[in-house]
């Protein structure tokens, strides 16, 4: 089950530099796993106290996952994920 | 430095007062560090205090900017009762370390502030603007 994961800048000096990786994953929870193996430290920037951080958009093919199951969303081969920092401030 | 011509200086500007007493923001794609295209964004927050980019259409922004080769060469918000300096939460948000944070504050009416800045690893340095014709 490869599940393409696209990168934003700010991540990529956990993938050596790639703007996508592919990855296995029935769930975005086992996703985010198994990414965390290959590219270690980087699960800690998108999951905080067993939740997606609330300043982290992750979107599963078109749709945010806030709106699907969150870190329980299912995911199936050729689905890409993509995760993209919120713009936000004060 | 950032370079920016004052058309699109204009636009931002023209944007932070429209929304003000909330917060407006919005990017400006380009190429090679020189911002082209201005894409005003929905503030989800509607705040006078905070802003937010709505995350669907944040979503459809960047995959545009990708597909054309652009990045988010400026990004921007206005303050609207404080000075055009990143607050404490806008650097703890600042997560595209190649953009120009750009900030407008609107709190007098008859004086603009147009500041700019690059925000990484939690340091904010302020650069010059330069407004070409």
């Amino acid at each position: 089950m490869a599940i393409e994961v696209r990168i934003p800048t700010i991540l990529r000096n956990y993938t050596g530099g790639a703007k996508a990786v592919d990855v296995e994953g029935a769930t975005l929870e086992e996703l985010i796993s198994n990414l965390e193996s290959r590219h270690p430290g980087i699960k800690d920037r998108l999951v905080d106290d067993g939740s997606l951080r609330r300043f982290v958009n992750v979107y599963l093919n078109d749709e945010d996952v806030r709106f699907l199951g969150g870190l329980g969303t299912k995911l199936s081969d050729g689905d890409t994920v993509t995760v993209l920092p919120a713009v936000a401030g004060g | 430095m950032l370079s920016i011509s004052q058309e699109l200086a204009d636009k931002i500007v023209a944007h932070a007062r429209a929304d003000h007493p909330d917060e407006a923001c919005g990017v400006i794609a380009g190429r090679d560090d020189v911002p082209e295209r201005f894409i005003p964004m929905e503030n989800a927050e509607r705040s006078p205090t905070f802003y937010r980019f709505d995350s669907m259409e944040q979503f459809r922004v960047w995959r545009e900017m990708d597909d054309r080769d652009e990045t988010p060469v400026v990004i921007y918000h206005s303050h609207t009762a404080t000075e055009a300096y990143p607050s404490r939460t806008d650097v703890s948000y600042a997560s595209e370390p190649d953009a120009h944070y750009v900030l407008v504050s609107t709190r007098d009416e008859d004086e603009v502030e147009f500041r700019s800045y690059r925000i990484l690893d939690g340091v904010i340095t302020e650069e010059e603007v330069r407004f070409l014709p």
